[in-house]
């Protein structure tokens, strides 16, 4: 590179650096940024399991020395062989497909039917003003508490925890999807109406899309609300499912069991939110940009 | 080209809102006459009912009084006669540049294949080229507001309203922009109004400029700007520029004062 130094015709004198009076420079703070250094990643992980095996093998000596009382903590061991039964000779496999089946209707169910209530107040202020103090108190009434109301309409089968699960994921989407409606830039609609667009084009090109992004930041959320329905609807009233085991296990006083059915449906909500969790990277990519 | 004498015609145009009691003209009485195939400029402070008419031209407010007339006929509360470009360029962030190039088409019920098929050359030809499948958020500011223009004009109406296209891009990519629609303008030979702040934009560009004056808004003076056509930037130094340019600064310091006082 070559660069070029011209001078402008009015070199006007600038006027040079203060110059320290006294010749004593002034006291400055000495302070150097703060690093933050992040451990190997076989570190990190060492200390994780490290805290997870002394976590058990704590508990276990506890059990052993009668520190605590197994009847009611149980110990890992116990734990581990029940497992075992309860997987080779149980009902885990029924009992893990019934409330994975229920949690994932009431999701779909909850989360879709939410998301068109949402968008519908939309199209009418007046149907949205009218509709708001019922949302609210919709979304006030603790919807656990109507569990066994649910239970004696919907009966002891599946459909019961469905309409659990669906009644605590919908009100959730409904507002999310109605604050992503409200969210809608003015401007976007105005220029969608000077170019003539009707409001059925401004809702499917504009309103809807717009949304997407709201419904699918509240997926993760509904998942676990879904999860919790289901378990509730099984402890009230079921013949099936994992909440149905923990219940029945403690009533039998069988606390292995009860650690063994919360372990399993721990397992299971992970693989849920995982699976979410990429449906939701995967919908991002498609979606928003 | 004999195009009939004027294109859009405002007829004593007003707009005053009401509130609590009070009045605010937001747009006294205000005729203009724009003729076919004319770029002219409205300038003025902020609230001195630049965006209200505009507004109203639009369809998307209606007026206190007032007609609005395209090609002699009543368009007053119809949308979608003129293209209006916002000031922000308002992509639609879902959709790549294509498809919200054709936006204006696929509302108007252009099949969206077609639609595509014809924006196309233009954004290769209109300096977007292999940017067509990108999305508004990879674009530039001034490459996001070219794509917003070309879905203005794709819609095909003859009057297009341009409100502070430019107003907020950096200097060197403004002078670009100019130069591109001064191109585009020559190609495309639509009736243009265009809104701005910047007094030597609006010289640069426009047949004719439309000065306002702000509380109450209204047109001060009108102003033909009869500097020949195709324009470049060196145009900007003559002295009949400079001239016309300081002339409607006083003009708007003129309103501003009379505002004040």
């Amino acid at each position: 590179m070559n660069a070029k130094t011209s001078t402008l015709p009015s070199a006007a004198t600038f006027p040079g650096p203060r110059a320290t009076a006294g010749g004593v420079p002034p006291k400055r703070m000495a302070r150097r940024l703060p690093v933050r250094r992040i451990w190997p990643t076989w570190v990190l992980f060492t200390v994780q399991s490290g805290i997870f095996v002394g976590f058990v093998a704590l508990w276990e000596v506890a059990a052993m020395t009668g520190l605590i009382d197994t009847f009611f903590w149980s110990k890992p061991s116990a734990i581990a062989s029940t497992m075992v039964i309860f997987f080779t000779e149980g009902s885990a496999l029924t009992d893990i497909v019934y409330t994975f089946r229920s949690t994932i209707l009431g999701f779909i169910l909850g989360t879709s039917l939410g998301a068109v209530l949402g968008m519908s107040f939309w199209w009418s202020r007046n149907y949205a003003l009218i509709m708001q103090p019922y949302v609210i108190c919709l979304e006030s009434i603790p919807k656990l508490a109507l569990a066994p109301l649910i239970i004696l309409v919907f009966g002891m089968g599946l459909a019961s925890k469905v309409a659990i699960a669906t009644a605590l994921t919908l009100v959730v989407s409904t507002l999310t999807a109605y604050s992503g409606v409200q969210a809608v830039d003015r401007d976007q609609e105005k220029l969608f109406y000077s170019l003539g667009a009707s409001r059925w084009q401004v809702f499917t090109k504009l309103v809807a899309p717009s949304c997407i992004p709201w419904i699918i930041s509240i997926l993760r959320v509904n998942i676990g609300l879904a999860l919790t329905g289901s378990i509730v609807g099984e402890f009230v009233a079921s013949q099936y499912g994992l909440g149905r085991t923990i219940l029945y296990a403690g009533q039998t006083y069988e606390i292995a069991l009860v650690w063994v059915a919360v372990l399993v449906l721990s397992g299971l909500s992970m693989i849920m939110y995982v699976g979410v969790s990429w449906l939701e990277r995967y919908l991002q990519k498609g979606i928003i940009r | 080209m004999s195009a009939p004498a004027s294109k859009l015609v405002l007829e004593n145009l007003s707009m005053v809102f009401q509130t609590g009691g009070k009045q605010f003209v937001a747009l006294e009485p205000a005729d203009l006459v724009v003729p076919a195939g004319k770029f002219i400029s409205l300038i003025g402070p902020s609230g001195c009912g630049k965006s209200t008419l505009f507004n109203i031209i639009a369809g998307l407010q209606a007026p206190t009084t007032g007609r609005v007339l395209i090609d002699g006929q009543d368009y007053t509360g119809y949308i979608g006669q003129v293209g209006y470009m916002l000031q922000k360029d308002l992509l639609l962030p879902w959709r790549t540049v294509l498809d919200n190039v054709a936006l204006g088409m696929e509302i108007s019920g252009v099949p969206i294949r077609e639609a595509r098929a014809r924006a196309l050359p233009l954004i290769i030809k209109y300096g977007l080229a292999g940017f067509e499948h990108q999305y508004p958020s990879s674009l530039s500011g001034g490459m996001r507001q070219r794509a917003a223009l070309l879905r203005t004009l794709l819609v095909e109406r003859d009057v297009v309203l341009l409100d502070e296209p430019f107003g907020a891009l950096d200097a060197q990519t403004k002078s670009q922009m100019q130069e591109w629609l001064l191109q585009i303008f020559a190609d495309f030979g639509r009736t243009v109004v265009f809104v701005t702040h910047d007094v030597e934009e609006a010289v640069f560009l426009s047949d004719e400029i439309h000065v306002m004056a702000s509380r109450p808004g209204r047109v001060i003076e009108t102003l033909p700007i009869d500097l020949p056509r195709p324009r470049d930037r060196a145009l900007v130094s003559t002295p009949r520029f400079v001239a016309m340019k300081k002339y409607c600064l006083d003009l708007l310091h003129l309103g501003e004062q009379e505002a004040a006082a």
